[in-house]
């Protein structure tokens, strides 16, 4: 049984969303016990398959219908998307047991349609994982993209105007992969990724002018997925005027999963010589990301609306990891890799403590934090800790990976990536301080000191147990940083960087 | 002029896709109205269908349903029929587009209803109030 | 802007259209494309799957994971139409609501001719989904000539009369059903021991051949995907034509 896990972390989640709609009349209770169920087995069979890979120490392959790969779809699983996996399929469990309250507040009378999406949501993104065909790709590419449509509808008034942007920008994106993935089609004949990677490393297939193209279309179309500076315009509305649930699940999760695809792509399907060697324009993605986090931090240092600033910043940490990843060296990558994971905890567990505060209060302007400390300490020190990786203080994961790329930097001689790294660093900070002056002092500011403490008014036990652990992990992640590089970031580092 | 022209004749389905897929995309972006720009979208999506269906033309290739023979076994000659691949690949592609569709006009609807208008400047206007 | 965006899009299409210089000729069959996986779908598929249309084939057998997510995909779209646009009936809304006059469909000549189509629709659908192993068709084709049936049902009487035969939660647990058959076989082939989706599980169920299994199990899938299709064009036309209401369509 335990060689077939690699197919239930897909076939979970997807049973779970088919499921779901039968089982309507048996109330939000069950739908609620069945979600975070099937995602507790879904995380289950992910750690086994990550066991898997670390025991063999080698990818697993699983296929798909017992077909031989070239022909059939087969499934790869390796160290790097064995920890993506684990990521995504825990980070989904937290935040099912997040949604609880918020879930039903939001969608009053479809809660189960409302978490088949969700299940089907974190289908694509586990399935985009762990395919090995290129062709999969697309096809769970669009599964999630659409979920997230129907999710991020689900807000109200303005959400259908920044939803409709998305979908025409996430389908230009689409379509841009699938254009890439059509030209390397007739240029190999081939859709398996291994099988690509061998055809492609053939020399009369290095000069193609084709295969340039279907390289560029293919990064393109995974950028604006990503939402990489030019290419943003699109999520920091969308991502804002999300439900609370929605925000959590879709805002920590699809930019980092593109990352991954993009790494995977990168890397796995086409080599490090080709894309540093063979490509042209490879020296101006760092710059491209150097742009996105000057440009990000910026606009969120302006933003007063606190899941539009989370949005900005998540524009500049996607600057962190597409410049890590093109630094074309070690240590760039390594941090790259490792900033996916600790990005996504520390975005997670910032949404859900903006979540929890807007449950509580309505509001999600920065006003919202006046008095927090006293209403909801536990929220607000999960809040403090969060922000604390996003800064970069040292037992956070935040700092090590932050502390990874600037010495990609520095390696690589690109100093003005590490400037950015670090004036990032700072333009976080004067938001933490600002936000915390609001939540210590913006009762004295505007009474006179005159005013009994507010009443305590912390979040619901099923909020404040996810946002502790993803809390607790943000620190565990850090204090195990070496252990984590050595035996999982570092396997996934292709040969010959 | 005389090396242009038979390069174009014998690689047209491409230009033709490109020029499609091309269109499409000005449509997206330029136009203001939002119906037109899922018409676009619509065009940019087919345009890659057709290019992915000519790829599977093979000369001499009918399609990829084996024919049997006067013995009742298969003729099995991987020259006569076409590839079958690249069909397989779009029928998945067109319920993808199908779904996208679908999804654009119902967000659509709403904002019609929301808004009171499907011209993009018009929208903005109603928002920034 | 509009002609920067101009510009900007001529330049970039002449760029891809120069460069498709070393992209092999139209109907080349000595591309890579039509030389490196085709050959092997058209020579093994009969033995291994005995279905003679390789297309069906390679869709729902050797891609039949890919063939999966495109029926959820199906019913992705279906639950999302639903879920953004249908308004749950509330008595308030009825009250605000302007009363609209509802068609009867008394017209004759188009209730008689769709008393003769839609019957031969659905029969035809279900032969196209049957013989898909044989000629052109399948899932999706017979799906989708099911799903016309009911539209043109609506068409021509109205959408109260269809809703009355084809009720919109038995239609979304249609849509929920059809995927759930093919995941559903699929995963049963992982109880059997092999794995998801080897349809050659079935080989001690049926008690037949490996490719007979294969061919059969091709067959299940298929009737799930159509289920499927045909459901969820009849939920989105539902949806899509009464703006959420389900009160009159088109």
């Amino acid at each position: 049984m335990i060689e077939q896990a690699p197919a239930l972390i897909v076939i979970i989640p997807l049973l779970a969303a088919l499921l779901l709609i039968p089982a309507t009349p048996l109330g939000p209770r069950f739908a609620y016990g069945l979600l975070v169920t099937a995602l507790a087995a879904t995380l289950a069979a992910a750690l086994a398959t990550l066991n898997l890979v670390m025991v063999a120490n080698e990818a697993v392959h699983y296929r798909m219908g017992d077909w031989l790969p070239p022909h059939g779809i087969e499934l790869v699983i390796d160290h790097l998307s064995g920890v993506v996996l684990v990521l995504v399929s825990g980070c989904a469990l937290l935040t099912a047991i997040y949604s609880r309250q918020s879930a039903e507040q939001d969608n009053p009378d479809r809660l189960n349609q409302y978490y088949a999406l969700f299940a089907l949501l974190v289908t694509g993104l586990l399935g985009m994982t762990a395919t090995g065909d290129v062709f999969n790709l697309y096809v769970l590419l669009e599964i999630s993209a659409l979920s997230s449509y129907g999710l991020l509808a689900r807000g109200r008034g303005p959400a259908y105007y920044a939803t409709f942007k998305y979908l025409v920008v996430g389908t230009i994106g689409a379509c841009f992969y699938l254009l890439g993935v059509g030209y390397i089609y007739i240029m190999t004949g081939s859709l398996n990724m291994a099988d690509l990677a061998e055809i492609l490393s053939r020399p009369e297939l290095q000069e193609s002018m084709s295969v340039k193209i279907g390289f560029t279309l293919i990064i393109i179309g995974v950028w604006i997925k990503m939402a990489l500076f030019p290419l943003h315009a699109w999520m920091p509305n969308a991502y804002s005027k999300a439900g609370t649930t929605t925000a959590c699940l879709v805002a920590p999760l699809m930019t980092k999963v593109s990352i991954y695809i993009m790494i995977r792509l990168m890397f796995s399907v086409f080599s490090v010589d080709y894309v540093f060697g063979v490509i042209p324009w490879h020296h101006l993605v760092s710059w491209l990301a150097v742009a996105a986090i000057v440009v990000g931090s910026l606009t969120a240092l302006a933003q007063q609306d606190l899941r539009k600033m989370l949005a900005y910043i998540i524009v500049a940490e996607v600057g962190y990891m597409v410049g890590g990843a093109w630094l074309a060296n070690e240590a760039g990558l390594t941090g790259a890799i490792y900033h996916i994971l600790s990005d996504a905890l520390m975005t997670l567990c910032l949404f859900m403590a903006v979540g929890a505060i807007i449950y509580r209060t309505g509001k999600s302007s920065a006003a919202a934090m006046e008095g927090l400390f006293a209403k909801m300490p536990i929220t607000a020190a999960v809040f403090v800790l969060g922000w604390f990786s996003i800064i970069g203080i040292p037992p956070t994961c935040g700092f090590f990976s932050k502390w990874y790329l600037i010495s990609g930097g520095i390696e690589a001689g690109h100093w003005a990536y590490v400037a950015a790294l670090l004036f990032s660093s700072l333009i976080n900070a004067v938001i933490f301080f600002r936000l915390i002056e609001i939540a210590y002092f913006g009762n004295f500011a505007t009474h006179d000191g005159h005013h009994a403490a507010p009443a305590r008014n912390e979040a619901p036990f099923t909020m404040l147990l996810p946002m502790v652990v993803t809390a607790a992990l943000l620190i565990m992640v850090g204090l195990y940083t070496s252990e984590i590089i050595t035996a999982l970031v570092g396997k996934a580092i292709p040969p010959g960087l | 002029m005389d090396e242009l022209f038979p390069f174009i004749i014998a690689k047209y389905n491409y230009w033709a896709s490109l020029i499609l897929l091309f269109i499409g995309l000005y449509g997206m972006i330029a136009k203001n109205n939002l119906m037109k720009k899922i018409i676009g979208m619509v065009i940019f999506q087919t345009a890659i269908l057709l290019f992915y269906v000519s790829i599977g033309v093979k000369r001499g290739g009918t399609i990829p349903i084996l024919e049997f023979g006067a013995d009742h076994q298969p003729l099995l000659d991987a020259t006569a029929y076409a590839n079958p691949l690249p069909h397989v690949l779009m029928l998945t592609a067109i319920v993808v587009g199908v779904g996208t569709l679908g999804v654009a006009l119902t967000i659509l609807q709403k904002i019609q209803r929301v808004h009171g208008t499907i011209e993009e400047d018009e929208v903005l206007e109603d928002l920034r109030q | 802007m509009k002609r920067l965006t101009l510009i900007i899009l001529a330049a970039c299409a002449l760029i891809m259209l120069l460069a498709a210089s070393d992209l092999p000729d139209w109907a080349d069959p000595a591309s890579p494309a039509s030389s490196h996986l085709s050959p092997g779908f058209v020579e093994q598929a009969y033995e291994a799957t005995h279905t003679p249309n390789v297309v069906t084939a390679v869709l729902a057998d050797y891609r039949g994971y890919d063939t999966m997510f495109e029926t959820v995909v199906v019913f992705l779209a279906a639950l999302i139409i639903m879920i953004i646009l249908r308004r749950t009936p509330h008595r308030r809304f009825c009250k605000i609501l302007p009363h609209r006059p509802q068609r009867q469909g008394r017209d004759t000549v188009l209730k008689g001719a769709a008393q003769l189509i839609i019957p031969v629709m659905q029969v035809f659908a279900l032969y196209v989904l049957g013989h898909g192993h044989y000629s052109p068709g399948g899932g999706f084709q017979g799906g989708v000539i099911f799903g016309a049936s009911f539209i043109l049902l609506a068409l021509c009487y109205n959408l109260e009369f269809t809703i009355n035969r084809f009720r919109e939660r038995i239609v979304l647990l249609c849509c929920a059903g059809g995927a759930l058959l093919y995941a559903g076989v699929g995963a049963l082939c992982l109880a059997m021991g092999w794995n998801f989706l080897g349809y050659a599980a079935l080989a001690g169920i049926l008690g037949v051949s490996e490719a007979m299994a294969r061919s059969h199990g091709i067959l299940l899938v298929e009737v799930g995907v159509g289920i499927t299709v045909m459901a969820v064009m009849v939920s989105i036309y539902y949806d899509l034509a009464s703006g959420g209401d389900m009160r009159e369509g088109l």
